[in-house]
């Protein structure tokens, strides 16, 4: 799939504070029914969003007021764990999301973010301990993102390097279509094919 | 010398048919398995681009985690109905092979590869399903995608994938009667946490690991991913081609032994490294319950509930104080107080033959608790047949537990079968997160022995003090 390319971002950040975030209260497996791939922002975090009889939970940052609009989520160590559902990332973007920070992330997860253009962030757990206390000081608390530079800046001082694999970067800088780069592989493809022909060969 | 590999690193050369530095590899992919609910975007991307399957043949589909456990051609959910139907008209659109609800194959997706033989020794196998690792047991390097990634494969039959790093998880020792292959690893992430192993490929080494039938082996690299690992791996020996020698995709006659003496190659050269090694003591496992809503929240069924004060970071502290609370459990309460409402044996980590011929020695000549509601889900139409050839179904349905068709089930609850707010399960499947089994529902992880035995004493039991009623059952 072509995705649109990401350079710079400079959004509202939400916080999620809680280790191990799983795929599970990312998005319940009662919303994985739909055959699309859009339409999943209405369904993240539900079961922390929303009580049994479907009330909004006040408690529940997303909630609140002021964190209304957000576009960078951060959270705490291995966020994404579970399951391989690529619905997660679908409802993170859907719901508006572009950068996701935290200390660490779950393997699939953080490779399904960038397949949908979203961008992961890895920092120390004081780094992201630092955005947590900022979030919460300074109402309406943004951030920027300079993918070019590989940066975090903010309103108040804050000037972060992070890192990232080169490709994944370019990956997200040039929006490119990773189906159609193997696919330029085609006779590699089928010289290894017929190599392993009799491995590959099914019995029945 | 240079020339000392790892298992990892042997099947990985076998594979990357394209490598440039600075760039993920280009890796093949020999099998891919499909279910309903990671499938249906990846197809439609197909579509959309005019792209096809490059290799049918090497790709198999099944539904397992829609499907109703009752009167399973009667999908109430017309959007799961939905689901299973647009995974069939795929498999006719693009031919690819279906083991569909008529299929007597059918079954939960990691069940029924192996059991057909498509799981070999050094393939590599994907599925849009991150319990994939469990083909790890065979010596395959098997891992879960995302469905972009299942576009990928499909449309390729190739991956792009970086390099892992390797650890070698060594199971030291024996294990004692009563405790099982889930007992280890499940004991592994609660000693190491659940992201211990991100970014590497573990491979199981060991005294107890040699020692564990096919089925065991499964349990084990099923939960991998549960450490946060890629993939998990144990090297093939004659437990593997014995369970393999004869199922209908695998080789035959020459063609068998050929794939024997390659298969043999596969295994950690004498002297080769690992990037981390970690040992674990199978001699003093204890059977394990998890108190939490994390897998690595876990300990001794001799052991108390534990006090969230008492971890060392303050993110445990947190984490555990927030796990006790949506299991409303106290610090201190004994694990074998705990009472149970609801049992589930089955899923990709618990719902083989030997799962449930160990659950049914427990419950022979008992019978369930008074109060709780205890299911067993083969997982696979076949395990099924062959239970009822054994007669566990008998031994199961006269201890009172329902008797039920394969598929997921309430390892996830995507189907009619979940939990209630506030009910608590003993089960043999994966993951305690959070809802998991049914919003505000509490999973406590365990074997099956232990399981059977929760719903025997509607609480958690020490299996180990089991009292078998007549014949244990005979294999
Ligand atoms: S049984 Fe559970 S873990 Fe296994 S594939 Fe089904 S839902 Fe996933």
């Amino acid at each position: 799939m072509q995705m649109e390319a990401f350079v710079q971002h400079t959004g509202k950040v939400a916080p999620v504070d809680r280790v191990n975030v799983d795929t599970d209260a990312i998005i319940p497996k009662q919303f994985l029914k739909r055959i699309e791939r859009t339409g999943f922002g209405q369904f993240l975090f539900y079961e922390w969003r929303f009580s049994q009889n479907g009330d909004v939970n006040p408690n529940f940052s997303l909630n609140q007021e002021r964190y209304q609009g957000s576009s960078v989520l951060i959270s705490r160590a291995n966020f994404g764990c579970g399951s391989s559902r690529e619905h997660a990332p679908w409802a993170i973007l859907d719901y508006g999301f572009k950068v996701v920070i935290a200390p660490s992330f779950a393997d699939i997860f953080y490779n399904n973010c960038f397949k949908n253009g979203i961008l992961p962030i890895k920092l120390s757990e004081e780094q992201v301990e630092e955005l947590f206390q900022r979030t919460e000081k300074h109402e309406g608390y943004e951030l920027s993102v300079d993918l070019e530079a590989k940066k975090l800046t903010d309103a108040h001082g804050l000037d972060i390097s992070f890192d990232l694999d080169e490709h994944r970067r370019q990956f997200l800088l040039q929006g490119l279509d990773d189906i159609g780069l193997t696919l330029k592989l085609g006779d590699q493809i089928t010289a290894y094919e017929q190599q392993h022909q009799a491995r590959l060969a099914h019995q029945a | 010398m240079a020339s000392k590999k790892t298992l990892y690193e042997k099947i990985w050369e076998q594979h990357a048919i394209h490598e440039e530095s600075g760039k993920p590899s280009v890796i093949y992919i020999d099998l891919q398995l499909v279910h309903e609910v990671t499938s249906p975007q990846a197809f439609e991307g197909l579509r959309l681009a005019g792209r096809k399957v490059r290799r049918p043949d090497l790709t198999f589909a099944t539904m397992d985690h829609n499907v109703p456990t009752q009167d399973r051609f009667n999908i109430t959910d017309p959007i799961s109905k939905q689901q299973i139907e647009t995974l069939e008209q795929n498999c006719r659109d693009f031919g690819v092979k279906c083991f569909d609800l008529n299929s007597a194959d059918q079954g939960v997706v990691h069940v029924m590869g192996p059991e057909l033989g498509l799981t070999h020794p050094g393939k590599t196998i994907v599925c849009g399903d991150s319990h994939t690792s469990t083909h790890g047991a065979f010596g395959a390097l098997a891992f879960g995608i995302g469905t972009s990634e299942v576009e990928h494969v499909l449309a390729t039959q190739c991956l792009q994938q970086g390099k892992s790093k390797t650890m070698e998880v060594r199971i030291n020792g024996k294990l004692k009667p009563g405790l099982t292959a889930k007992d280890i690893i499940l004991g592994v992430i609660a000693q190491y946490g659940t992201d211990f192993a991100t970014g590497y490929v573990i491979e199981y080494t060991g005294e107890a690991i040699r020692n564990l039938s096919m089925e065991e082996r499964m349990t084990v690299c099923n939960m991998s991913i549960e450490a946060g690992a890629r993939a998990g791996l144990i090297a093939p020996d004659e437990t593997t081609f014995s369970y393999l020698k004869g199922r209908e995709y695998c080789p035959q006659g020459e063609a068998w032994d050929k794939a024997v003496a390659r298969w043999k190659e596969l295994r950690t050269d004498e002297g080769a490294e690992y990037d981390t090694v970690v040992e674990f003591d199978a001699d003093s496992l204890v059977p394990q319950v998890t108190w939490g809503t994390s897998p690595g929240m876990g300990t001794d069924i001799t052991a108390v509930v534990p006090t969230p004060s008492e971890f060392p970071t303050e993110n445990q502290r947190k984490a555990a104080e927030k796990a006790l609370e949506y299991m409303d459990l106290k610090p201190g309460t004994k694990m074998s107080d705990i009472k149970i409402d609801r049992v589930f044996i089955g899923s990709c980590t618990n719902g083989r033959i030997e799962d449930l011929r160990a659950a049914a020695a427990v419950a022979k000549g008992y019978k369930v608790a008074e109060g709780v509601q205890a299911m067993v889900v083969p997982g696979s139409g076949r395990v099924k047949i062959q239970a009822e050839k054994e007669g566990l179904d008998q031994i199961f349905v006269e201890a009172g537990f329902e008797w039920r068709d394969a598929g997921c089930s309430m390892c996830l609850a995507m189907n009619p079968d979940f939990l209630l707010p506030g009910e608590r399960c003993a089960s043999t499947s994966n993951r305690n997160f959070e809802g998991r089994q049914g919003r505000d529902g509490r999973t406590h992880l365990v074997s099956p022995a232990m399981a059977a035995a929760a719903a025997v004493r509607g609480k958690f039991t020490d299996v180990r003090d089991w009292e078998f009623k007549q014949d244990a059952v005979t294999v």
